[in-house]
């Protein structure tokens, strides 16, 4: 009883868009969304292929990330937030995707991203209002940082 | 059983709500379905946006409608240390006047801008009516971008009604004043004094305005006006009082006679004079200041002549109304047919016709000349009158069914009447002493109508006690059906002389959400951290600081030295809706910054004493809000402290 008055409430607080995007997004989440590799998070983007290194693609994603994210991320070390360093080994392209596109439903949702919140002492991920295509820059940027 | 004594009180508050009260007014008028007319869900949005004036506040207020709940204030004439507004450097050019900086006004009639004479939701226009001035409020970000002073002008009162496409915005003077402003005796009022109509000039792109030109009249007091619409867009009309021309004890010099004036501008032609070059350009000093919304930044220009039109040259560009009784409002029908000139100190209003105007002027029926300017025959221009059983009669709006609603002072009503058979069909009582009414659109050609707000002078017993002083209260009615409902109170800020609503509908949807950090051209921007930085210039020091959830770059700052003017620069690198940083020092002789996301705000330091002083975050935005904090560190003057700043670790 209590717990479906919760829903109710938090389904009321959101736009009827965003609630769309959580359903369908949670009906793609891979076998065992705890698998960071396989989990895909939550959020627009669904599957994400990736072709050769392109390196326009990585100085504007560079660009972008020193505008809206070096704040609280450091590249190659732990700063505010973790560093992107070697995340293509750790992360699925998707989940990462989405972690910058939809922070608020991934800390809410997500388990993966809940944990992190958690190791960072609560500190919040941002969003910058990231577009889609601004992200897919920044994950080709990220491909550099082995 | 915890349930059935909270349900029980829940009963109890609501049978002792139907109760009449003790000692007050009986029953406090309310309609017995009040509660649920006005209750918004939580989670749910109000109707209309409702924008009270702030009066002696300087602000202006931004309600929800039915709900009555206080959304914003806007700070408009005067400083606000909330927001930063008139402390930061950024806003401070807003402020100024040919007096210099003014940090107060006294703000009277918040005007929304017209497209075809209706309200279009772009702008919010508002009087300063001490120190002349007018604002316009952009209604995207719901601040002021926007301060014009008024030259020759004593007291910006009749002022700032729009135009049917806010070609203009008017601007009559309250107090006239010697013209040009000199040092003469008092007792010269009748030679030396003027009254100045002002016309100022809005660009219907960016909104910006401009002083197009002014009409020299005879010293009365211009007291309020509204632009004509309809058959008489072109046109604009102002109440005057103090045709005797007093200049002391006008509570009894000014009432003598029995008629004042309405002032009657063709606007149109006046527009032809100036094209025409009729008008004198007179010394003058005024200021017009701009805030952009991409520098985020004020500018402030002093311009230093003024077109004045003189009536005795300019034929056929003024006329006098007679109207009976120190007309105070001036208010004119949806179709601009009807003007009516409520006449305060009298029981009756007169309402004029445009159509017998036109036509008497037609005919030279005139009384007399003033100043060059005639004075039509009174019975030749009257269309009707309403004879309301009321006492002082004070200003009117109008519904979207053919009625016409004007309060009454004295006798604390609001008198519905029929435009057209001027008959009176019905009546509601104010909790006390009201002064202006709104109706949504109530100005408009099409009046969106279904509530009617009162804005009552007393307060009294309306509300818990609160010591000598009471807000002001406005009350909601429902206007929808044939009889008005009083539906709920709600307290205001300062006093709201006048509000105006529209839907919601037609504002929300532009409402700024953040400022694009990519469009930021502030010239101490900083738009990475990597770019956070002190520079020292003589006794100058300007930090360039970042804030995002939750800490500001830098955070530790070495090498500030007494005496120094240290101007802290802050962008707000966030790119999210209602994401602002606060930023306070202490010892700061001004306010806190209040950044909004992408913007750049800049507060002055002045440390007198050496020491480590904490600066900090004022606006929760965290969990680890109460971490967002740094030191700055001032040595004594002359010291060899290096300059140095770092955030993290100190390199």
């Amino acid at each position: 009883m209590v717990l479906s008055i919760v829903t109710i409430l938090l389904g009321c607080s959101q736009s009827t868009e965003k609630r769309q995007t959580a359903g369908e997004a949670a009906s793609t989440i891979q076998a065992d969304p705890n698998d960071p590799m396989s989990n895909k998070g939550i959020g627009p983007v669904k599957e994400v292929v990736l072709g050769e290194l392109d390196n326009a693609m990585v100085a504007d994603g560079e660009k972008i990330f020193k505008q809206l994210c070096s704040a609280c991320h450091k590249p190659e070390e732990k700063f505010i937030g973790p560093a992107p360093k070697g995340i293509m080994t750790r992360r699925s392209p998707e989940w990462i995707m989405n972690m910058i596109i939809n922070p608020e439903e991934m800390v809410k949702y997500d388990p993966v991203a809940k944990q992190l919140l958690i190791d960072y002492n609560l500190a919040p991920m941002a969003n910058q209002n990231v577009t889609e295509e601004q992200a897919r820059k920044i994950l080709e940027y990220f491909r550099t940082l082995e | 059983m915890r349930t059935l004594i909270f349900l029980s009180l829940i009963s109890l508050a609501f049978l002792h709500g139907c109760q009449p009260r003790q000692g007050g007014m009986a029953g406090g008028g309310a309609a017995t379905d009040a509660a649920s007319r006005v209750y918004v869900a939580p989670g749910e949005l109000d109707e209309f946006y409702a924008f009270f004036s702030g009066g002696f506040s300087g602000q202006l207020s931004v309600y929800g409608l039915p709900s009555g709940r206080l959304l914003k204030i806007i700070p408009v004439f005067s400083v606000d240390g909330e927001k930063g507004y008139g402390f930061n450097e950024e806003t401070k050019p807003l402020l100024e006047t040919s007096f210099g900086f003014i940090p107060w006004d006294d703000a009277h009639h918040p005007q929304l801008s017209h497209t075809n004479g209706i309200p279009d939701g772009r702008w919010v226009f508002i009087n300063g009516n001490n120190t002349p001035r007018i604002a316009r409020i952009d209604l995207i970000t719901f601040e002021t971008a926007e301060i014009i002073e008024i030259p020759n002008s004593g007291g910006n009162h009749s002022s700032p009604y729009a135009t049917e496409n806010t070609e203009y915005i008017l601007a009559g003077t309250r107090f006239s004043v010697p013209f040009p402003q000199q040092d003469v005796p008092i007792s010269s009022y009748k030679e030396t004094f003027k009254g100045v109509l002002s016309f100022i000039s809005v660009d219907p792109k960016t909104g910006h305005m401009e002083l197009a030109f002014q009409v020299l009249l005879p010293a009365f007091n211009y007291d309020l006006a509204r632009a004509g619409k309809g058959k008489s867009h072109g046109w604009s009309f102002y109440t005057s009082y103090n045709v005797e021309q007093a200049h002391t004890l006008l509570e009894a010099n000014a009432s003598q006679y029995d008629k004042d004036f309405i002032a009657a501008v063709n606007w149109k032609k006046a527009e032809e004079y100036v094209k025409a070059g009729k008008a004198k350009e007179m010394p003058a000093s005024y200021f017009h200041n701009i805030y952009d919304d991409n520098s985020h930044m004020a500018t402030s220009k002093e311009i230093k002549t003024v077109k004045v039109l003189i009536p005795s040259e300019c034929p056929d560009m003024v006329y006098f109304l007679p109207t009976p009784k120190s007309p105070h409002g001036v208010d004119v029908d949806p179709t601009g047919e009807y003007i009516v000139g409520a006449g305060k100190l009298s029981a009756d209003m007169s309402v004029h016709s445009f159509s017998k105007i036109l036509e008497a002027i037609e005919n030279e029926a005139f009384e007399t000349h003033i100043d060059g300017i005639p004075v039509l025959k009174y019975e030749e221009i009257v269309a009707g009158i309403v004879s309301s059983g009321g006492l002082g009669p004070l200003h009117t709006e109008f519904d979207d069914n053919g009625h016409a609603y004007t309060t009454f002072f004295i006798s604390s009503e609001i008198v519905k009447w029929k435009v057209g058979t001027w008959e009176v069909v019905d009546r509601a009582p104010c909790y006390y002493s009201v002064g202006h009414l709104m109706i949504p659109g109530g100005d408009s050609k099409k009046p969106f109508g279904k509530y009617m707000v009162a804005m009552n002078k007393i307060t009294k017993d309306r509300y818990l006690p609160t010591g000598p002083e009471l807000n002001h209260a406005a009350q909601l009615y429902d206007i929808s059906g044939d009889k008005i409902q009083l539906l709920l109170d709600f307290p205001t800020v300062g006093e709201p002389h006048y509000a105006q609503a529209i839907p919601a509908h037609l504002v929300a949807p532009n409402s700024k959400k953040y400022f694009s950090l990519e469009d930021n051209v502030h010239p101490h921007v900083t738009k990475k951290e990597s770019d956070t930085r002190v520079v020292r210039e003589g006794n100058v020091v300007r930090v360039y600081m970042t804030t995002i959830r939750s800490h500001f770059a830098p955070d530790n700052i070495e090498g500030i030295r007494v005496g120094d003017k240290v101007y802290f620069h802050v962008t707000n690198l966030e790119q999210d809706w209602d994401v602002p940083h606060g930023f306070a020092v202490m010892g700061a002789h001004n306010a806190e910054l209040l950044i909004m996301p992408g913007q750049t705000e800049t507060l002055l330091w002045e440390p007198d004493r050496p020491g480590v002083f904490p600066f900090y975050c004022t606006d929760f935005c965290s969990a680890l809000h109460q971490e967002m904090q740094g030191y700055a560190r001032v040595s004594t003057k002359g010291s060899d402290t290096p300059l140095k700043w770092w955030v993290g670790k100190q390199e």
